[in-house]
Order: structure tokens, then C-alpha cells, then sequence
């Protein structure tokens, strides 16, 4: 009911910033926005609807629903005695989504910090906060994040594709077969432990999967955190720190014209115009 | 049963695809990269044939008028009320306006666009108060801005291409939405051509490129450390969409000017975004100076939805290009206008 309602607020929210028009919310529905409140706000949990109350209304119902969802996904895995870690790793994930919609904007002061729903508002919303910050890609959590992005991304497929290999013996019933010989999973598990490593079991393989997944947004958790909080701008805080390289000047030295009162430019320009007239 | 959804999916990534090539702004190969800073940083610049092919339609140049002498008696000596032009000679103050019948006026209307054909002197019609502080702003930008214009200067031609309203200019954006009760998102959220189909600001120009002496641009910290709240993400989301615009009017990528590892860096940069920034700081003065004081000029099919004058911005003059016109002066022949020749 909460997920229902949050995803009510924002569709008639979007609906409503196309002037109530079908036709236009379909065409810039990847576009629309329920935008958080200005920072003139701060983190007042009282905000006039329209300037943003409706981004935290979405926001706590929102929060309401997956915090719910987390709870039952938790209790019905004890009750079916089963393992909790599909409970936690979903739970890094709410870290994730708690860091950038609450705990980071609490921190901050300001509910302006955090993002926006929409498709590509929230993706506008990251652009504007790498540049803003000085660039994500010199914040080192970051960068185990993407690296356990990309390595989830990557351990991902190469399960998918041996699973789909041993589709002919019955490969997709690999929870069923896990702890049996002359199976599916066990011709899957040796070729892993042939390609990939001879330590590679059926266990450990599907720890190193479930830990790169989780640290993925437990990491980029850490990343959104610091932002802005303890760093203010990543790449210069990785010059100082040796992180960043430098490269060769291939330009002429370009000087802030705001900082030098006349740039070169100006300089030049003036100076050609002294040689040629006698202004 | 497991046909038909297959079948259903086949034929909903066929349609999808199909609408996606014929949708979206898709560049057509092959792409041409030419690399203008240190190998690695991915400091180059992208066109295709068919962006190169637009640029040089865009950018065709207009006939040449025949040069005046500057001597002889002057324009005041015979024609009346001259306030701006009356340091030109009789012949070079009719080849102004024969630039202008040319460059500006609709061509069934040539000089009765400004004029009142009865009485040549008359100021009765708006547009020709309006071309009197058109011609001022031009010899003032050949004169003043020599650090954004350079040689290459400016005449009437680079902003109007024989329009009397150049293509591109802008207006404030109306507040968008139902208003009332609902979000009001401060302006984001919608495509148009300013923040090139993003989500971000549709009006990242006003209070920005119609004001003097804000900062508002700058967004990155200048520390590595926070030393007290910096700019938002909203103003960073308008810095953002100006720089988009700027890159539009330019046909440039963002790495023209920045590198794109440190935006906000100077010794990063390249030498154009020191002429770039001499431009933002022209726009301003042109908007404040030149084009708002006509406010009460306008008719009111000239004016933008929430009824404000237009104003200028980097396509106004630029069109698509690095250099307006490509790079070829017009104004190094229009002494007249404040081109080179003049000072």
C-alpha cells in the first residue's frame, strides 16, 4: 500500500507538471520530475506541497515500503528456515537509498542535497553531483564501488552463461542439485573449478558473487556519505593525495581571467591595439 | 503459450528498436575525431559528415556591398536626425543602410521595415529606435569586446542572416506545470532545445545572463575540504544546462574549452575557455545594457510568454559554430560598424 501510494504521488505529480495532458506525459515521462525541496528549506520537515513536500511525502512512503518489505523478506526467511542473506543483501541496497535520499541530506542540512525520482532527473541529478563535488572519479569508494559494479556485472554473466551451458542436463534446477555428484551443477562446478580456480567450489563461488553485490552499494553508501560532507571536491583532494596523475601541458598556460583582473587575452589584445593606433 | 510470448517479444523489441533509430538524436557514422589536447584525456572534437554539411549550410555568406570612401561631406550634412552614424560620410552611411536593407529587413519591405517612406528622418516605427541601438551595440562589441570577438569582430549579418529577428534568442521561461497544489520542481524536468532534451533547467539564462556582477557559474569547491555550504545541486543543475546551451550554439564538445576530468580547473583548460568566458561576460553586458532597455519598445508579437523582451545568447551570434560565420570576418569590411579597419 505504501509502494502504491509513493508511486501515485509521483505519477500525478509528473502528471500534473505536463498540465494534466495523457499525450504529454507519455512523450516526456522519461523526463518528468518530482524535484526535492529548495535549499532555502533546509531539512524543515515542513514544506509547502508544491516547492517540494510532495518529494517528502513519496520519500517517507517510499521508505515505508521497502523498510516493510525488507521486514517480511527477513521474518518469512527465518519462518522458512532458510538463510537471512538475501534479507542483508537487500539491505545494503536500502543503505544505499537511505544514504542519498535521508542520511546524507540529513548530515548536509538540507533536503536539496538529495535525489530526485524521475528516469533521467535522477540520472541529471548524478552528472550535476560528480561535477558539483569535483568529480566522483577521484573518490576512492567509488571506485571499489564500480569495480564491484562491474565485477557483480561480470561474475553475473559468467553464471548465467555456465548455467545456460548445462541447460541440456537440467542446469536451471542448480538449487536442487547443489549437493549432489553427477549432476548439472556438478559438471558446472568443475568447469569453474578448471577455468576459474581449482578452489573455486559451488559455495565459495556464490559468497564471492553475494559479497561483490553487496559491497557494490555498501561501498557506494561510504562514497555518497563523505560527499560533500568530509571531501568537497575529489579531485582536488586527489592531487593532494597523489591519486590523481598529471599530464603534459599541451596548451599555452591558461590564467582564471576572473582571478587575474585582465586575462592574457585582454593583455594582447590591448597591447596589439596600443601598437596600431595611438589610443 | 511460451511461442506466443516469444513471439510478442520479438515483435515489441522490433518495434522498439525501430522507434528508437527514428527518435532519438542519432548521429549518422562515420564520426571524425580530430584530438586537440594530450593523449588519454579524451580532449577531442567529434563531427560527421552530415554535422559538417550543416555548419557550412548554416553559415553561408551574404553578398558583398561595394566599400565607401570616409571622405567627402558627411551623412549629417544632407540627411536629419542622424544620432548614431554621424561620424560617417554621405556614401558610407548609405551602405549601412544598405547592409541593413540586405541583412535585416524582410525583403518585400527593404527600408519602409524601418522607415517611413514619406519622411526618411520620421522615428515614428519601432523598429528603427531599435536599430539605432542595434547599430550602437554593434560598434560597441567590435569596440569593447575585442576580447571575445577579436579580429574577426561582428556586423548585423552574424546575428540576423537577413531576418529581422535572429534565429536564436531566448525568453523567460513561463512557470511550468498546473501550478496550485502540485510541484512546481523549479523548472526541471522537461526536454526542449536549450537543455538539449536533458531534464535539466529549460531557462538557465535568466537572472544569469540578464544580470551584471553575479557569480552563480563557479559551482565546484575550491577546496578539497568543505569550508562552509557551497553552491547546490540546483544551481549546479542551471550551471550545467548553460554549459550545455554553450556547447549547442558552439557545435563544440564540453572538452573545447574544459578537461573533463576537472572542470572547474583553469591550468586544465584549454585557451577557448578564456574567450568563452569573455563571451558569458558580453551576453550579460549586451542583455543589460543594449536589449533590456528596449523593454518598452517591443510589440507585443516580439515579446516571450511571460511578456519579457529578447534577449542574446551564445547561438544568437554563433549558430552551430566555433566562430560565427566560420571564422571569416565580415566586419574587417565594415569599417562603418566599428570593424577592424576603424581602430
Amino acid at each position: 500500500m505504501f509502494g502504491f501510494f509513493a508511486f501515485e504521488v509521483i505519477g500525478l505529480n509528473m502528471l500534473a507538471s505536463v498540465h494534466w495532458s495523457p499525450i504529454q506525459f507519455i512523450r516526456q515521462l522519461p523526463w518528468l520530475a518530482l524535484e526535492p525541496p529548495k535549499s532555502q528549506y533546509g531539512i524543515s520537515p515542513f514544506v509547502p506541497m508544491a516547492e517540494g513536500g510532495w518529494w517528502l511525502l513519496a520519500g517517507f512512503l517510499l521508505t515505508a515500503s521497502v523498510i516493510l518489505w525488507w521486514t517480511r523478506m527477513y521474518t518469512r526467511a527465518v519462518a522458512l528456515g532458510l538463510g537471512t542473506h538475501t534479507a542483508w543483501a537487500f539491505g545494503a541496497a536500502i543503505w544505499l537509498y537511505l544514504v542519498l535520499g535521508f542520511i546524507r541530506p540529513l548530515l548536509m542540512g538540507y533536503w536539496s542535497e538529495a535525489v530526485p525520482f524521475g528516469i533521467f532527473p535522477h540520472l541529471d541529478w548524478t552528472a550535476a553531483f560528480s561535477l558539483r563535488y569535483g568529480n566522483l572519479f577521484y573518490n576512492l569508494f567509488h571506485m571499489l564501488s564500480i569495480a564491484f559494479l562491474y565485477g557483480s556485472a561480470l561474475l553475473f554473466a559468467m553464471h548465467g552463461a555456465t548455467i545456460l551451458s548445462v541447460g541440456r542436463y537440467g542446469g536451471e534446477r542448480e538449487v536442487e542439485q547443489v549437493l549432489y555428484r553427477g549432476t548439472a551443477a556438478e559438471r558446472a562446478a568443475l568447469f569453474w573449478r578448471s577455468t576459474m580456480g581449482f578452489n573455486a567450489t559451488m559455495e565459495s563461488i556464490h559468497r564471492w558473487a553475494w559479497w561483490f553485490a553487496v559491497l557494490c552499494p555498501l561501498t557506494g553508501g561510504i562514497d555518497i556519505l563523505l560527499t560533500g560532507t568530509v571531501v568537497d571536491n575529489w579531485y582536488l583532494w586527489a592531487v593532494q593525495h597523489g591519486v590523481a596523475p598529471s599530464y603534459p601541458h599541451v596548451f599555452p598556460p591558461v590564467v582564471d581571467p576572473a582571478a587575474t583582473g585582465a586575462s592574457q587575452w585582454e593583455a594582447l589584445f590591448f597591447c596589439s591595439r596600443l601598437l596600431r593606433s595611438s589610443c | 503459450m511460451g511461442s506466443l510470448i516469444l513471439l510478442f517479444t520479438a515483435a515489441a523489441v522490433v518495434l522498439l528498436t525501430t522507434a528508437m533509430l527514428f527518435t532519438a538524436g542519432w548521429s549518422h557514422p562515420p564520426v571524425h575525431g580530430v584530438q586537440s589536447g594530450y593523449r588519454g584525456l579524451a580532449l577531442d572534437q567529434l563531427s560527421t559528415p552530415a554535422s559538417e554539411r550543416l555548419v557550412k549550410l548554416a553559415n553561408i555568406l551574404p553578398d558583398p556591398i561595394d566599400k565607401a570612401s570616409p571622405d567627402g561631406d558627411k551623412a549629417t550634412s544632407v540627411y536629419k536626425n542622424i544620432k548614431v552614424l554621424d561620424d560617417l560620410s554621405i556614401d558610407q552611411f548609405n551602405r549601412v543602410m544598405l547592409g541593413l536593407a540586405a541583412w535585416v529587413a524582410p525583403k518585400d519591405q527593404s527600408c519602409s521595415y524601418c522607415h517611413s517612406v514619406e519622411n526618411m528622418a520620421d522615428d515614428s516605427l519601432y523598429t528603427k529606435r531599435v536599430a539605432r541601438v542595434m547599430l550602437k551595440m554593434t560598434r560597441h562589441i567590435n569596440k569593447e569586446w575585442q576580447p571575445h570577438v577579436g579580429a574577426v569582430g561582428v556586423t548585423c549579418y552574424t546575428c540576423h542572416r537577413g531576418q529581422p529577428v535572429p534565429t536564436n534568442i531566448w525568453f523567460m521561461a513561463a512557470p511550468a506545470g498546473a501550478g496550485g497544489f502540485a510541484t512546481n520542481n523549479d523548472g526541471l524536468g522537461h526536454p526542449t532545445a536549450i537543455n538539449r532534451s536533458t531534464g535539466l533547467s529549460a531557462d538557465p539564462f535568466s537572472g544569469y545572463l540578464d544580470v551584471e556582477g553575479v557569480a552563480g557559474a563557479r559551482v565546484q569547491a575550491t577546496h578539497a575540504l568543505p569550508v562552509g555550504y557551497g553552491a547546490t545541486i540546483q544551481q549546479t543543475e542551471k550551471t550545467y544546462s548553460l554549459m550545455v546551451s554553450v556547447s549547442t550554439s558552439l557545435g563544440v564538445n564540453c572538452t573545447f574549452c574544459h578537461n573533463s576530468r576537472a572542470f572547474g580547473q583553469w591550468p586544465e583548460s584549454a585557451p577557448q575557455r578564456v574567450t568563452a568566458w569573455h563571451g558569458i561576460q558580453m551576453t550579460r553586458d549586451l542583455n543589460v545594457h543594449f536589449l533590456e532597455p528596449l523593454q518598452s519598445e517591443w510589440p507585443a508579437n516580439r515579446l516571450g510568454t511571460i511578456g519579457d523582451g529578447p534577449k542574446v545568447f551564445c547561438a544568437t551570434c554563433h549558430q552551430g559554430a566555433p566562430k560565427p560565420l566560420l571564422g571569416v570576418s565580415l566586419a574587417k569590411d565594415w569599417p562603418e560598424l566599428g570593424g577592424s579597419d576603424a581602430h
